[in-house]
């Protein structure tokens, strides 16, 4: 009957996400009840007994390594079409071969685009 | 494997070959007159073909049809007029990016697929197109704060826009099996969860409304219009949102027709909320842009009102109501694109004081404008009203006609109070009142203007043309 559906099957699961969320609140709220507290310098360090920190961990870093990723990407899609496309190659014949040909096109245009304007200079 | 009919997808593939090649074309040639010549080229190509284009393919999934082309006139009739306001413009923001042009040619691609979406999900890879391409040019004055500001406010708003409209549309695939915006009518009512398919039908409302900027979801649009490059502002307050609509029209009046009861009603409560928020707030503004972010987002709220009448008088009322607005809006932001001189922009009301002594001709431009989008006779935007409020009374909806007039009476304040700024103060001392020279910002005035006061005063070739796309 429409609306009184109860997807019984998925109880278990339920009550597993409701004890996950009380264990994981739970054993956080203890131990910030019971525990000590006398905090040093050493023990206040990001990594205890580790290699002194040299400077913050939030610096700039180069806008190029966003548009090597980019292209990264963008090369990387073009190759996950072309395997299965070329593993059913025998079967789908003319037609998927100039909408591949089409595809590809599309990306050498944006190859192009990304040569002239020095995307692969490292400088 | 069979070919798939491609005649009714023809508009598109030409429009996305010819953007490609202004893409590449802009690497070799550095003269952007002649780039934005190509994209008018490239248009006028565009909307050649549009209308041999007539059919249904991929299984229904891309429609092209009168109601698609009627829309997909407006996107490229905005793209065309962008172009010619943005070719001097952006020289003088210093944002002289070839690929400004082929960024607004791939967001007007994504509306024409917008317009002609069947199924959802063409209709959501339209939408990302389109807002992805407007992310971009929001913040295309890269060394503007304000615009990289307003970039990254549309983008992240836009984004969790989009995220709803995908929940909504997994809710509708959910109840019904199927993402065929023809078949979800009848699905929805054969399997009768009401409650469910009201979630989601409000889901993909908020989306919507995202996009055309109805109350309470309007909150990015002052920030975005105003920071982002006049010229964009424009593109991005006719485009965007006639692409909603065009959606808005597809997904609820065939879509979701028999939940009309239930989101019209939910359009009423935006729309009314959407024109006293939009026309009140805009009583405050002493920014133009900003005064018309809000003028826009009231727009909206009147626009809406054809979709809530939900007959062909209706939508048609719509439809014609954003090529007027079309006309009107880019009008007046090309009086703001006018205005931008070397030195300054002159964006506020203070700055405009006295306009008419040193400009009449520019002044008298602006009025035509302010008198459009107020809804004064002769002007095409008492037309669009008259229209509207028309078939909303024709409908029923006697009393909402009459809120929205009343609004429509509150945004004379603000509207004419530019007028009053220009014509009867003294120009300020010290405020340099140069104004651009460029030609095709010129010619984009001159069609702007004779089209607001064309359909003013001869409406019926354009009321026909809108009723027989939809009828």
């Amino acid at each position: 009957m429409p609306g009184t559906y109860l997807p019984e099957s998925y109880l278990p699961i339920f009550i597993f996400i409701i004890i996950a969320t009380l264990f994981g609140l739970g054993a956080l709220l203890i131990g910030e009840i019971v525990r000590l507290r006398r905090p040093y310098h050493e023990k206040l360090m990001p990594y205890e007994s580790g290699i002194d920190p040299v400077g913050e961990p939030r610096v700039r870093f180069s806008i190029r390594f966003y548009v090597i990723a980019m292209l990264f990407v963008v090369f990387d899609v073009e190759a996950i079409f072309l395997y299965p496309w070329a593993v059913v190659f025998d079967k789908i014949g003319l037609y998927a071969f100039v909408e591949m040909v089409i595809f590809i096109i599309i990306l050498f245009v944006g190859y192009i685009y990304a040569w002239k304007k020095d995307a692969f200079q490292w400088e | 494997m069979n070919m798939p009919d491609l005649q009714p997808l023809m508009p598109e593939i030409v429009f996305l070959g010819l953007a490609l090649f202004v893409l590449l074309a802009e690497l070799f040639i550095k003269s952007k007159e002649t780039i934005g010549l190509m994209v008018i080229v490239s248009v006028a190509a565009t909307a050649y073909m549009i209308p041999q284009s007539f059919g249904v393919t991929f299984s229904g999934m891309f429609i092209s049809d009168g109601y698609s082309s009627f829309f997909k006139f407006i996107f490229l009739l905005n793209l065309i007029l962008t172009i010619l306001i943005s070719i001097q413009y952006i020289q003088i923001e210093r944002a002289e990016f070839g690929e400004y042009y082929t960024v607004l040619m791939f967001s007007t691609l994504g509306m024409m697929i917008m317009a002609s979406a069947g199924d959802l999900i063409v209709l959501y890879l339209g939408l990302e197109l389109m807002a992805l391409s407007t992310y971009i040019l929001a913040g295309f004055i890269r060394h503007d704060a304000r615009s990289t500001e307003s970039a990254l406010k549309y983008f992240l708003l836009g984004a969790f826009s989009s995220a709803i409209l995908l929940y909504g549309i997994m809710l509708l695939y959910g109840l019904t099996g199927t993402t065929d915006i023809m078949k979800l009518s009848s699905l929805l009512m054969k399997n009768g969860m009401r409650l469910q398919s009201i979630f989601a039908i409000v889901m993909v409302m908020v989306a919507f409304g995202f996009k055309i900027a109805l109350v309470p979801f309007h909150m990015w649009a002052p920030d975005v219009y105003e920071g982002a490059p006049t010229s964009i502002t424009a593109f991005m307050s006719v485009g965007p949102k006639a692409a909603g609509f065009a959606v808005i029209g597809r997904v609820f009046l065939t879509g979701l027709e028999g939940f009309s009861a239930d989101w019209r009603l939910l359009l009423v409560v935006l729309s009314i909320a959407t024109m006293a928020v939009g026309n009140i707030i805009a009583i405050q503004q002493h920014n133009l842009k900003r005064m018309l972010a809000y003028s826009s987002i009231a727009h909206a709220g009147y626009a809406v009102l054809g979709v809530i009448a939900g007959n062909t008088e209706g939508l048609s009322a719509t439809m014609n109501y954003l090529l007027i607005y079309a006309f009107m809006n880019i009008g007046a932001f090309s009086v703001l694109v006018l205005l931008r001189n070397e030195q300054e922009r002159i964006e506020t009301l203070e700055q405009i004081k006295g306009l008419a002594r040193n400009h009449p001709f520019a002044s008298a431009l602006m009025l035509i404008f302010m008198f459009s989008l107020t809804g004064i006779p002769p002007t095409a935007g008492f037309v669009g009203k008259f229209f509207l409020f028309r078939a909303l009374v024709y409908s029923g909806y006697t009393w909402l006609a009459v809120v929205a007039v009343v609004f429509s009476a509150i945004s004379a304040y603000f509207y004419l109070r530019v007028v009053m700024y220009m014509y009867m103060y003294e120009p300020e001392e010290g405020v340099t009142q140069d104004i651009s020279t460029a030609a095709p910002l010129g010619l984009a005035l001159l069609i702007t203007s004779l089209m607001v006061i064309a359909i003013g005063i001869y409406p019926e070739p354009f009321v026909n043309f809108a009723r027989l796309v939809v009828g």
